[in-house]
């Protein structure tokens, strides 16, 4: 029986400094940080409030979801000495290695995570304005939503899906491998090259997705070398017992929309399928990692994928296959599970945009971010006559990820929105209303200087008594705004606060 | 019989749903293309002056 399921994206963009000579990334995306948490004059920021960080006491990064990890792989490792804040909308905003990083709040739809999604891409923009106020005349630091710098270095945007416990992970690893070969014709943001070592750079002009060529294993731990289709991550921050979460490492960044709402709304749907053991048994694909290359590679979107037991399919037809199941499930099931009716705009956005891969891709132009810069590569390459291997192309893939708004590439188009800029505003400044994340979010607002730490699972106030308290979040579902808005809003003090919650309801 | 007709009236409302549709998107894509003069133009102002420069000096560090 399928879990109501609770949505998130954690993004690490690319980042430069210009004007110095040695630039230090970490230092960089500290700074950008710090800027943006000084200049907001929001309640809880500013430049004299108290800065709450992140409380890492429930990190278990190193917990395999098989139970056991082969020998010699390496979990990711906890950085906590790095910036690592709390923001009033219930994101995460922290430097993770070399990287500005935005964990998005716990939404319960595909919609709100495509608004907090934005919200975060907003946030890194206002990061960059306050930084660049306060930089040396000559310097300056640029923020890049891709995943790659053409060179063999990547870096992710990361999906989270809460799945229940007893759902069988064999049945999983079969079911989201297929989905994520072949929603690749969509999810993809575009890349100029080949980033495989041994390949020639040029020997791919273009290709769908940034992340294809940094992938080795089907399934594993790891998340930066020997990058596996499925990450066994085994973090569920909800109760072990009812939960897991699958860690999705595999998917692009997105600046269309579109391809954000249905990158997560679409897998959104695969996972409740999983849950009920909806989907045909059949569709298992002989080798995932040689598929998501060619499937990467083929523009064509046609050429024929090894199944298990010799039939063969294409990514698309795949994807039609999924698709349909899909429809067929929502019937039968309804849309409480996935996220509500919203869901239905995303199963009209995979139809719209699959009969158009079908017939003609260029008509998702300003939809799918790889159709988009296709478009542009091609229009501007024919314009000034260039070939394939000419840097300007190459630059002009890396510039369409650029967030600087007059530098921006992708700004400039007129991009399907689903979103207003009212919406992505408010977004910014407020939690998500359906999970725990409006506690979260509204505590900080509402007392920032008496919250020592917080982290996705609990808040630590400061009481003025010897003891710290910690509340605990384990529920992802309770704190939402209808559990505790009036509780927070009648509550003068957090000594107030614990004593209400800590009674027995 | 009845339900045959009402199935086939169904079958013309989509045909001609389907006209329709492909109508606005071959004006979309008309308009497409003088978008695309125009945003090609900007490409060319925005664009990095030095592009060989700009793509070697972008270089990140792994994450995740």
């Amino acid at each position: 029986m399928a879990v109501q399921r609770i949505y998130g994206t954690e993004t690490e963009y690319g980042i430069i400094h210009r004007g110095v000579k040695n630039p230090n990334p970490i230092g960089a995306s500290s700074f950008l940080i710090n800027a943006y948490l000084s200049k907001s004059h929001e309640p809880g920021r500013g430049p004299s409030a108290p800065r709450v960080g992140w409380d890492f006491i429930d990190e278990t990064p190193d917990l395999d979801i098989r139970g056991f990890a082969p020998i010699g792989s390496l979990p990711p490792e906890i950085e906590p000495n790095l910036v690592n804040s709390v923001l009033v909308n219930g994101s995460r905003y922290y430097v993770d290695h070399a990287h500005p990083e935005l964990s998005t709040p716990e939404c319960l739809d595909p919609l709100s995570l495509l608004k907090w999604d934005r919200a975060g891409d907003e946030i890194l923009i206002r990061s960059m304005v306050a930084a660049n106020e306060s930089l040396p005349p000559g310097e300056e630091l640029i923020v890049y939503k891709n995943n790659s710098d053409g060179k063999g270095n990547s870096y992710g945007c990361h999906e989270n899906y809460l799945l229940s416990r007893e759902t069988p992970f064999g049945r999983i690893v079969q079911h989201a491998t297929t989905h994520f070969v072949s929603r690749q014709i969509f999810t993809g943001a575009g890349k100029v090259g080949s980033e495989v070592p041994g390949e020639e750079r040029s020997s791919i002009p273009f290709q769908l997705t940034q992340r294809a060529d940094f992938f080795e294993e089907e399934v594993g731990l790891e998340t930066t070398l020997k990058r596996p289709i499925i990450n066994t991550r085994d973090e569920p921050h909800a109760d072990p017992l009812k939960y897991r979460r699958l860690h999705v490492i595999v998917g692009d960044a997105n600046l269309c929309e579109v391809a954000t709402f249905l990158k997560v709304g679409t897998t959104g749907v695969v996972m409740a399928m999983i849950e009920d053991d909806f989907l045909d048994n059949k569709l298992k694909i002989a080798d995932p990692v040689f598929a998501l290359r060619q499937v990467s590679r083929d523009l064509s979107m046609s050429e024929p994928i090894l199944l298990e037991g010799g039939k063969t399919a294409s990514a698309l037809s795949l994807q039609w296959e999924i698709f349909e199941r899909g429809q067929k499930y929502l019937n039968e099931f309804g849309f409480e599970n996935v996220g509500g009716e919203n869901v239905k705009k995303v199963m009209d956005y995979w139809e719209r945009v699959l009969t158009a891969l079908e017939s003609d891709p260029e008509k998702l132009f300003g939809l799918l971010d790889w159709a988009t810069k296709k478009k542009l590569i091609d229009s501007y390459k024919s314009r000034h006559n260039l070939h394939s291997g000419d840097y300007k192309l190459a630059a002009l893939d890396l510039q369409y990820h650029d967030l600087r708004p007059d530098m921006s590439l992708f700004s400039r188009i007129e991009a399907e929105k689903i979103l207003s800029a009212e919406e992505v505003n408010s977004a910014v400044e407020n939690p998500p209303r359906g999970t725990r994340a409006y506690f979260r979010g509204k505590c900080l607002e509402k007392w920032p200087e008496k919250i020592v730490v917080a982290n996705w699972d609990s808040i630590v106030f400061e009481t003025g008594s010897q003891n710290l308290q910690r509340v605990p979040m384990n529920d992802p579902f309770k704190g939402s705004f209808e559990h505790v808005d009036e509780l927070i809003n009648t509550c003068e003090t957090v000594i107030e606060l614990i004593e209400r919650v800590s009674e027995p309801s | 019989m009845a339900e045959k007709e009402q199935k086939k009236q169904k079958k013309l409302e989509k045909n001609q749903e389907e006209t329709v549709s492909s109508e606005i998107d071959s004006t979309r894509s008309s308009e497409l293309s003088a978008e695309l003069d125009g945003l090609l133009d900007e490409i060319d102002e925005v664009l990095e002056t030095n592009a060989e420069e700009f793509v070697k000096n972008y270089v990140q560090k792994g994450g995740e």
